[in-house]
């Protein structure tokens, strides 16, 4: 018998790596055959979409004075702010108007319940004047409530702007005016379309945006307007809230008036925009927990005064979008916590599972010695299946959610059901998938360090769900802190409220509101995410399996 | 080792009168097997490093987070709020661990296969349980103690300094004061009902992943969801019946008459959730296969 002539078969192929593609189907393998992860990826969604519907459900509109639309509500139907002092003319045709601002000022109107005290209105610019006190020249379908418009103003904290149909922004040239330094405005209307400019000298003019409004009659009203948004020093203390929302008064001094096109009448008329809304509560004084924000009532001290060739418009409101406090479906996407901690735990079973069973870690690591690609693999499966579970979910969720809550009566000029494909819809569905996704790579990395599924379980909903009871809890100070530094500041992704720059709110982690904007607060867990698991690579490396 | 023993182990058991009956007259007297039982779990339970470092993150945490909060919390701000209250906020926090260990005394015999060794030596599981449940209450207790001793103190010094003081109508914080007296003797018997709820739940589910989710999931998803609910009916019922937000309100010092529930109301509530997954652990445990 000759043992050496018996060639063994060779494939002629290269012989098999530890590719990267392999480790991953060996991981695909492992998740897949068990059944108990197999039940667990699809119950998380399930429950996540479960729970979050059950709280859209309990939610009930009649007893949340915020569920109706305070104000009226804008061209394209959303709900808006729309208070200010008009000095208006009609101006038929085209046309165009042109002012200097010289002065911008802004006071507290004593409420019934006495000026905010000393150590809240620190919190907001000056003694008064608000960073969108607001004052300039507008051209607006009509004095009622709601209509379009287009403006250019200045601002106590934003320099000129020019805005247009509640929702636009566009920044001028200009800063606020110094008295020393007029802001020159002007606005010029060419058909549907208005075209806003500003200049520091009243001779070289700048062209800030032009503003489309479809449908603008060609009789418009046109003229001078100053209103001043409430100033919302609203803080969180200790299992408390207080604080509330004054009333602000705007004052603007405007010269150098002068006119062009269609105007017919020769005098100002001043007209009180949007007078008194459906206010909930009397404005401008103490305000509680769950209080819902007035509507401010136009201001004693409010006016038009002629000197002259000079004006002065004094006014209280604003003219601007409608920011709800509450947010009811983004609170219920907090429903979601149930299918994560499934999610977490098992991310962090998915690893431990392999330092337990028959030391499975060990035939691991000997099949594939280049452990940081083992845990890369692991961590991309896991993230992967979570993160198609929690899309799932996460659609369903908004979906039906959106739709309940509109069907149940909350007003969709304030809480509009978002289309799954809208920004915002996206912004709540992919990121809650995401964080899901995130999440279970922090529980492997947490698992691979720890070895302990109990442990790592713990530390990860620790870090990610306890931050949340806290910060509901803890003064405004740390309570923000809490959600910038640690993984929960991912779930302003959640955040169902549509906020503006142009619209201050104080943002209280207790209504549910994120110090981060959406992507950032996620960007902070995709950094716990990829330093835990480094840290886990760097101990995989250096300890025995 | 008599037939009726081997009879227990080989044969599954069903709560059959006469099995028990025969169980009994083989160990001789019903309890004589505890002392025997608490030794062992007290052997298993020290000999283990996690039980001490779980122990003493427990500790370091709820100390550490009620002095953090202790420190941030002024009264200008938050005259509103309940010194007590914040200086045993970490409890909200200590409780993972105490829950985790409580979780890992049951689990860690099923991952191990352990639990087949004890049930050997001590057929009867009932013991098993009370044994465990007894360790663990001792070892709870003591570490609670510290705990939360440790972060009465640090309210004690810091919270005068931030604005708590008798000019804003605030009396020291000492535990000769009767209801501070009442919050932390009170968060003792909170951590040691988290520890029975965990065992409790660990002995049902015996894997340590999936009660440990339970547990926190009980304890910290449950009252983010019933203070999210926009219905003032449904997160009163939340705060009253979750076990976290029930058994916390053992903490509350002042404007008791506006508590969703009374502080013993409350941890009565939490004694019940511990108790039925007691029962739950103790029922399973009992006519179940190991």
């Amino acid at each position: 018998m000759t043992t050496s002539s018996i060639t063994p078969y060779r494939s002629g192929r290269k012989p098999g790596r530890d590719g990267f593609a392999q480790l991953l189907r060996s991981e695909w393998t492992k998740f897949r055959t068990v059944r108990g992860w197999l039940y667990a990826l699809i119950a998380a969604p399930l429950l996540a979409a479960l729970a979050t519907l059950a709280i859209v459900g309990a939610a009930n509109p009649t007893r949340n004075p915020g569920a109706q639309n305070p104000g009226p509500t804008g061209p394209n139907g959303e709900a808006v702010t729309d208070q200010f002092e008009f000095a208006h003319q009609p101006l038929t045709g085209n046309g165009s108007i042109t002012v200097a601002v010289t002065s911008l000022t802004g006071s507290f109107v004593a409420p019934p319940g006495g000026l905010p005290p000393a150590g809240w209105v620190q919190h907001s610019l000056g003694q008064g004047l608000q960073p969108w006190t607001k004052a300039g020249i507008i051209i607006k379908d009509g004095t009622k409530p709601g209509a379009a418009y287009a403006a250019v103003m200045v601002t106590g904290g934003h320099g000129v702007r020019m805005q247009y149909d509640y929702t636009h922004d566009i920044a001028g040239q200009g800063g606020s005016p110094p008295a020393a330094a007029p802001a020159w405005l002007r606005l010029t209307r060419s058909g549907d379309t208005i075209a806003g400019y500003d200049s520091a000298d009243g001779t070289h003019w700048t062209r800030i945006g032009t503003a489309a409004l479809a449908g603008l009659p060609s009789t418009v009203q046109a003229g001078m307007f100053a209103t001043s948004p409430g100033a919302d020093l609203t803080t969180q203390g200790f299992a408390s809230n207080n604080g509330g929302q004054f009333s602000t008064l705007g004052t603007a001094a405007i010269g150098h008036v002068s006119r062009q096109g269609g105007w017919t009448a020769s005098a100002w008329t001043a007209s009180q925009v949007g007078l008194l809304t459906k206010a909930n509560g009397p404005p401008g004084v103490h305000c509680g927990t769950g209080c819902v924000r007035a509507g401010s009532k136009p201001a004693p001290g409010a006016g038009f005064t002629a000197h002259g060739d000079t004006y002065t418009v004094s006014g209280s409101g604003d003219i601007a979008p409608y920011v709800p406090i509450l947010d009811p479906l983004g609170l219920s996407f907090k429903g979601t916590l149930v299918g994560l901690i499934a999610v977490i735990a098992l991310g962090a079973m998915f690893i431990t599972a392999e330092f337990r069973r028959g030391m499975m870690i060990r035939t691991t690591f000997v099949a594939s010695p280049r452990r940081g690609r083992v845990l890369a693999a692991k961590a991309l499966v896991i993230g992967s299946v979570t993160f198609v579970a929690g899309l799932a979910g996460a659609a369903v969720a908004f979906v039906a959610g959106g739709h309940k809550l509109t069907q149940s009566g909350w007003s969709a000029a304030v809480f509009p059901a978002w289309p799954l494909l809208s920004a915002h819809g996206l912004q709540m569905v992919v990121g809650t998938a995401g964080l899901f996704a995130l999440a279970a790579v922090l529980a492997v990395a947490a698992g691979a360090t720890l070895r302990r599924s109990a442990g790592a379980i713990a530390a990860v909903i620790g870090v990610i769900i306890v931050p949340l009871i806290l910060a509901t809890l803890l003064p405004m100070g740390p309570a923000q802190w809490l959600l910038r530094l640690t993984p929960a500041a991912a779930f302003s992704v959640q955040q169902g409220t549509q906020f503006y720059p142009q619209v201050s709110h104080a943002c209280l982690p207790y209504n549910g509101c994120y110090p981060l904007s959406p992507w950032n607060g996620f960007a902070v867990l995709a950094v716990w995410a990829v330093l835990a698991l480094g840290g886990a690579i760097y101990l995989a490396r250096r300890r025995d399996a | 080792m008599s037939p009726a023993l081997q009879d227990e182990r080989a044969v599954p058991r069903h709560p059959a009168a006469q099995d028990r009956a025969a169980a009994r007259s083989a160990l001789g007297a019903t309890w004589a097997g505890l002392p025997d039982a608490l030794h062992a779990e007290w052997t298993k339970l020290r000999t283990v490093s996690s039980t001490a470092w779980l122990l003493l993150v427990a500790i370091v945490v709820t100390i550490a987070t009620g002095a953090i909060t202790s420190s941030v919390v002024k009264c200008p701000g938050s005259c509103g709020a309940d010194p007590a209250k914040i200086s045993l906020t970490g409890v909200m926090l200590g409780q993972a661990t105490i829950a985790v260990l409580a979780v890992l005394v049951m689990t860690s015999e099923y991952s191990t296969g352990m639990i087949r060794a004890t049930l050997t030596a001590v057929p009867r599981r009932t013991t098993v349980l009370a044994a465990k449940a007894a360790v663990l209450t001792a070892v709870v207790l003591v570490a609670g103690t510290i705990a939360v001793l440790g972060s009465v103190l640090a309210g004690e010094l810091l919270l005068p300094g931030n604005g708590f003081t008798a000019a804003h109508g605030f009396g020291p914080l000492t535990l000769v004061h009767g209801p501070v007296l009442r919050a932390a003797a009170g968060s003792v018997l909170y951590f040691w009902l988290i520890a029975m709820l965990g065992l409790g739940i660990a002995a049902a589910v015996r894997e340590s992943g999936v009660a440990t989710t339970l547990v926190l999931g009980l304890l910290y998803v449950l009252p983010i969801i019933g203070s999210l609910i926009l219905n003032p009916h449904w997160e009163r019922r939340f705060q009253r019946y979750s076990p976290m937000d029930a058994g916390l309100a053992i903490q509350a010092t002042r404007n008791l008459g506006k508590l969703p529930i009374g502080p013993w109301e409350g941890l009565g509530v939490l004694a019940c959730w511990a108790a039925a997954a007691m029962l739950a652990g103790w029922g399973l445990l009992r006519w179940r296969d190991a």
